[in-house]
């Protein structure tokens, strides 16, 4: 293999679908769809949805949602770090972290519908004994009009995201050192930790918090179990006009979908506005010099915060769990009348098949980028390319467009492409979303391997190939897993591109679960929620414990 | 636009159509389909019809050796997308689908445009059980003429179900559903346009205002559209605000107003098949004291549809599941309540002995009305009142904040 | 004049095309030369040009020759020079004995002959039966005597020192200063020592050359 052209290959491989899908967006928005007799270009469609009266209100919803709940993600996520990195109960945090980012959006949207809802697990347990319900009050908390409980549910999982980014950029900060210095000058631990450290740790994670913003502004899944429906968000909106019976609402679709493009680049162009407003304000509250010493209640309410997005996430999905083995369940009862395993007898065998293809797709998907990815990362370090902060850009420009941007018109191209449009293009699609993630999370290790290493081997008589294969490869088998378990965590959650690009006939846990998910019944969402989180949390299980038992008698291989 | 559409599409129609099987020669159809998969695309919110699906598929590849794929739905428009996409990408043949659970709206737009396979339908060996004359609806799907395009496959019709633990005695007109939700505001609701029981519900609403009820047969814009839907949107402005969540929020679709009953939230359901409720006792979804009823005056009532898409790649295979679904075997397990019960298409009369036992033997369950209660079904509205009306209420309550 | 030993004529290096470091020198086989001079004066990346790892970004003029054979132009496999660096760098993950067999010469070939190579070269080093034993479960010295055996396995015609005697306790720096410069000189090796501790130049015993500044 040419190693010298795996950059360019997997760029192609990850932006090239991006390209091609928005032309097949831009175009019928503004008029041009030869199937549909779109051949001249028209404002028909922009004026269209201009005409929908709920536009307003949806493309309010977008960013209102969005940027709360990057903002309310970045800013409890500060402060756990700044309150309590490195203590024990950071340690708590921490071992949650994986679990937490390993349950599916969509699984964790169902498990908190379930626990905060006027008929749920937290009203149940209060009734009617404290609230002298005998049956749910009429209260609108799931699907709100203002998207407040979509915004939360997008906050536990988004915080456990931009913690793991906070602490993979931590130790270029040496936090440990600056903050003695802080102490030693008389600041708090949290006030010294945001003053001499958040400035530095933030510049490392723009871009992933620009990624949470994109996300949380166009995201269909959990809009649509959590958020609001008179009128949804604008990406729920796009969706429904894309499956509109009438044809022509296909042009309005595509108008709506390039509005959420502009929207979040409007948003994204925003945020960076913002931020160097803050950081202004910020240089000047530094300067100040003030010692401040509320910490030690903001500390408190930071950990308890915390634990709360943690804790809702996974008594959310312990009440998947029960209700997958529920018989009848009446309010306000805290617990079904009888447990069964009548859901898993009945729907177990069905089971089978899409979880064998999530395997299927997921494996090839997160082999062919760890190959990819492990191809460049060679490249990079045998060519000595050095990897600008344009690249970085670039592989995190899938993250940054909506996907409902993109994805109609990368269906028409997979279409025109060739006549299989089974697993083979599903995997592809799916790599376009693997590839950032798994370079991401294995970029930093890789480059970080000492490179005496090599030039003691090559010394040696040991030429590349050989360096790679026996010493790098296997010295980074740790985070090679990892990196390969986040990758399989990502394709097994991806619903958008494997409906649209497998024709409905690729059928995974995730499509499956939200098809159920619009029959409303509980006991097989509990079950569809917990297949799919059992997959990915097994996936992070190997890759934790493959290591450690093949490097058992391998001291040297454990530390860090 | 769309003519252009229309004529482009015929004329690829008539060259996809020149190698198709020919369903008069049925043995040969057969040995076609032999070895054969059928994707077949179906909603796949109901756990009920999965099932019943999963069993067809079954039975079909053991009898004519055709396996069955069920592409599970969350919108049977979305098929229709991903045909008109296969069009654009100039997919003419080898398309990704080979049958729809299909009706209304969703068939006239594919009828429309041209991109339906057909006609079959009438030239299927079960077809001559069907009660064509009983149930005009099976050849005229809301109004719009199937003409052999779809094969029925079960009957719909509109019922309610309510607990008798917490509401003794239902209303049973609009009116007097209107007075008992002032007085128990947030005990109602309907599943949200675009979803068709919502709009099915505005129908029926709208049946029981309509001075005479020939105007619904017709499109909109041949009647007064404004003056006939007054009532509708006057009765509405009343009930919104008495609906569950104030009408700030719907369920999303038909089924997940079962668990809203179970946990208790709503007292009164609607439905578009007789046999839900019994069957949702019969998995522990409801508790045994929910009932049906039908309103005073009759019910909308509608068939359920397969059809073929132009481009699919296995039309011999699929006409054989189509003729499999009009069996008096597959019709009568469709209509018992444990499994899905769904009312069938056949003629009883048309039986022999042996098939009429089949029917005979069914128990229909606490929760479902026999057909004498069930009453005469309404037939629906030309296609053209679901969209105008679904677009109305969109831009009237849809979009309120 | 004879062509054997490793001669750097006229070599110059530069950074990104400013001059860095230039060297023109011959180290006799058996003779050690010591390197000294302050941080950032280039010492290891004279080292890296000779084993040919340079970094992008640096350029090089001159040549560097070992016992005839031009080394510039061949990948740093190829070269046959041999490097010890201040820290062990045993691979983690192999076996003691896997370690040495990683450096030992493909030609002698056999997985018998090998093993029973491996084991008499642990005997050297006094560590005979260690072949199965965890890298990381050695002390100090003992990891320091398996990286010098390692490297001489791979039967190197020079041998570049990086400072490898400081992360070592006094007492120990001396019997592995001895054991290194020794074999060293049995074995006939030109050998460049890159060190601060002028101890080390003193032990070398051969002629030092300090390193300047630039400009």
């Amino acid at each position: 293999m040419r190693l010298r052209y795996a950059p360019a290959l997997t760029l192609a491989l990850m932006l090239g679908p991006v390209l091609a899908g928005l032309a097949g967006t831009l175009l019928p928005a503004f008029g041009i769809f030869p199937a549909l007799g779109g051949t001249a270009p028209s404002l028909a469609a922009m004026r269209a949805l201009l005409g929908w009266p709920g536009l307003g209100p949806a493309a309010g919803l977008s960013l209102s949602t969005g940027l709360a709940a990057t903002v309310l993600s970045l800013i409890l996520t500060a402060l756990i770090v700044g309150s309590w990195h490195g203590t024990r109960a950071f340690r708590w945090l921490e071992a949650a972290l994986s679990p937490l980012l390993s349950v599916p959006h969509a699984a964790a949207a169902f498990g908190l519908a379930f626990l905060i809802a006027p008929s749920g697990w937290i009203a149940r347990a209060l009734s009617p004994w404290a609230t002298g319900w005998s049956r749910p009050p009429d209260l609108l908390i799931v699907q709100d009009p203002w998207g407040l409980t979509m915004t939360l549910g997008l906050v536990t999982k988004e915080m456990p995201f931009l913690l793991l980014m906070m602490l993979a950029a931590l130790p270029q900060a040496q936090p440990r050192r600056s903050l003695t210095v802080a102490q030693a000058l008389g600041y708090g631990r949290l006030t010294g930790w945001l003053k001499v450290i958040f400035p530095r740790v933030y510049a490392q994670i723009r871009l992933p918090v620009y990624a949470v913003l994109a996300y949380s502004m166009s995201v269909v899944d959990v809009a649509l179990i959590l958020g609001p429906n008179t009128p949804p968000p604008l990406a729920v909106q796009v969706v429904r006009w894309m499956s509109d019976p009438d044809l022509a609402q296909r042009f309005t679709a595509a108008a709506g979908a390039t509005l959420q493009l502009a929207l979040v680049v409007a948003a994204l162009v925003l945020w960076r506005l913002a931020e160097t407003a803050a950081a202004r304000l910020g240089r000047a509250w530094v300067a100040g010099g003030r010692r401040h010493h509320a910490d030690a209640p903001a500390r408190r309410i930071a950990l308890i915060l915390g634990a709360l997005s943690a804790g809702a996430v996974l008594a959310g999905l312990a009440g998947m769990a029960l209700w997958s083995v529920a018989g009848f369940w009446r309010f306000p009862n805290v617990l079904p009348d009888t447990l069964t395993l009548n859901p898993w007898m009945r729907h177990g065998p069905a089971l089978l098949d899409p979880t064998i293809d999530t395997i299927l797709i997921a494996g090839a998907a997160t082999t062919l980028a760890l190959a990819l990815t492990l191809a460049c990362l060679q490249a990079e370090q045998r060519y000595g390319l050095s990897p600008g902060a344009r690249s970085l850009w670039l592989l995190y420009l899938p993250l940054l467009i909506p996907q409902v941007a993109f994805l109609p018109g990368l269906q028409t191209l997979a279409l025109m492409a060739g006549a299989d449009m089974g697993r083979g293009a599903v995997i592809l699609g799916h790599l376009v979303f693997v590839l950032p993630y798994v370079f991401l999370s294995l970029g930093d290790p890789f480059r970080s391997w000492d490179s005496r290493q090599a030039t003691v081997a090559a010394a040696l008589g040991a030429g590349s190939a050989r360096i790679f294969w026996t010493l790098r490869l296997p010295m980074l088998l740790a985070p090679v897993l990892t990196a390969a378990a986040v990758g399989f965590a990502v394709s097994a959650g991806q619903y958008l591109p494997t409906l649209l690009i497998g024709a409905g006939r690729v059928q995974t846990l995730t499509t499956e679960a939200v098809a159920l998910a619009s029959g409303g019944d509980r006991r097989l969402i509990g079950l569809y929620a917990i297949a799919q989180t059992g997959v990915v949390v097994l996936g992070f299980a190997l890759a934790i414990a493959a290591p450690r038992l093949i490097w058992a008698n391998r001291r040297g291989m454990r530390a860090g | 636009m769309l003519k252009r559409l229309i004529v482009g599409l015929g004329l690829s129609l008539a060259t996809a159509a020149g190698a198709a099987p020919d369903p008069k020669n049925w043995d040969a159809v057969l040995d076609e389909a032999k070895g054969q998969t059928v994707y077949w695309n179906a909603w796949g919110g109901s756990t009920a019809t999965n099932d019943f699906i999963r069993w067809a598929g079954d039975q079909v590849a053991s009898r004519y050796d055709v396996r069955v794929e069920h592409v599970k739905l969350s919108d049977t428009a979305d098929a229709v997308a991903r045909v008109l996409a296969e069009k654009t990408a100039g997919k003419d043949e080898g398309g990704a689908i080979d049958l729809i659970w299909i009706n209304g709206a969703n068939f006239a737009a594919m009828k429309d445009n041209g991109l339906l396979f057909g006609p079959w339908a009438g030239d299927l060996p079960n077809w001559h059980y069907v009660d064509v004359a009983g149930k005009p609806a099976v050849v005229s799907d809301f109004t719009v003429p199937t003409e052999g395009l779809e094969s029925p496959w079960a009957m719909a019709q509109v019922v309610f179900y309510y607990d008798t633990a917490r509401l003794p005695e239902p209303p049973k007109s609009m009116p007097a559903l209107l007075d008992w939700a002032r007085a128990n505001p947030g005990r109602f609701t309907f599943p949200q346009p675009p979803d068709f029981l919502g709009t099915t519900f505005m129908k029926q609403a709208l049946y029981g205002m309509v001075a005479d009820p020939a105007v619904l047969q017709q499109p909109v814009e041949d009647v007064d559209y404004d003056a006939v839907t007054a009532p509708l949107w006057a009765f509405l402005d009343e009930l919104t605000p008495n609906l569950w969540r104030q009408g700030r929020a719907y369920p999303q679709t038909g089924p997940r107003q079962i668990q809203l009953m179970a946990d208790g939230e709503i007292d009164l359901a609607i439905s578009f098949s007789p046999g839900e409720a019994s069957t949702a006792i019969a998995n522990g979804q409801l508790p045994d004291t929910v009932r049906s009823f039908v309103l005073d005056g009759g019910t909308i009532g509608n068939a359920s549809f397969v059809a073929i898409p132009y481009n699919a790649n296995a039309k011999a295979g699929a006409m054989v599941l189509a003729d499999f679904l009009l069996s008096p075997e597959a019709q009568a397990r469709a209509q018992d309540p444990s499994v899905l019960g769904y009312g069938t298409v056949l003629d009883l009369a048309k039986l022999g002995a042996d098939d009429r036992a089949r029917f005979d033997a069914l128990e229909l369950g606490i929760a479902t009305l026999s057909p004498e209660n069930l009453g005469p079904a309404l037939p629906e509205p030309h296609p053209s009142w679901m969209t105008r009306i679904e677009a109305d209420w969109q831009a009237r309550f849809g979009t309120a904040q | 004049m004879s062509d054997s030993g490793l001669i750097l004529e006229n070599l110059a290096i530069l950074w990104r095309g400013a001059p860095l470091v230039s060297v023109d020198l011959r180290i006799a086989p058996g003779e050690v030369v010591t390197v000294m001079g302050p941080s950032g004066v280039g010492k290891s990346t004279l080292l890296a040009a000779i084993t040919g790892t340079l970094a992008p970004g640096f350029a090089l003029q001159g040549g560097i020759r070992l016992d005839g054979r031009e080394l510039t132009a061949l990948p740093p496999e190829a070269r046959h020079v041999g490097i010890l660096f201040q820290d062990d760098l045993l691979f983690p993950h192999l076996s003691v004995g896997a370690n040495l067999a990683f450096g030992l010469s493909p030609r002698i070939r056999g997985r018998a002959a090998r093993r029973a190579r491996v084991e008499a070269a642990l005997a050297e080093i006094g560590l005979a039966g260690f072949a199965a034993r965890d890298p990381a479960t050695l002390s100090g010295g003992q990891k320091a005597r398996v990286a010098l055996m390692r490297m001489l396995l791979s039967e190197p015609c020079a041998l570049l020192l990086d400072e490898p005697f400081s992360r070592l306790d006094a007492a120990l720096r001396d019997q592995i200063r001895e054991l290194v410069f020794t074999r060293a000189r049995a074995l006939r090796l030109p050998t460049l020592l890159v060190t601060h501790d002028a101890a080390d130049a003193e032990a070398a015993g051969g002629r030092v050359i300090e390193l300047a500044t630039p400009g």
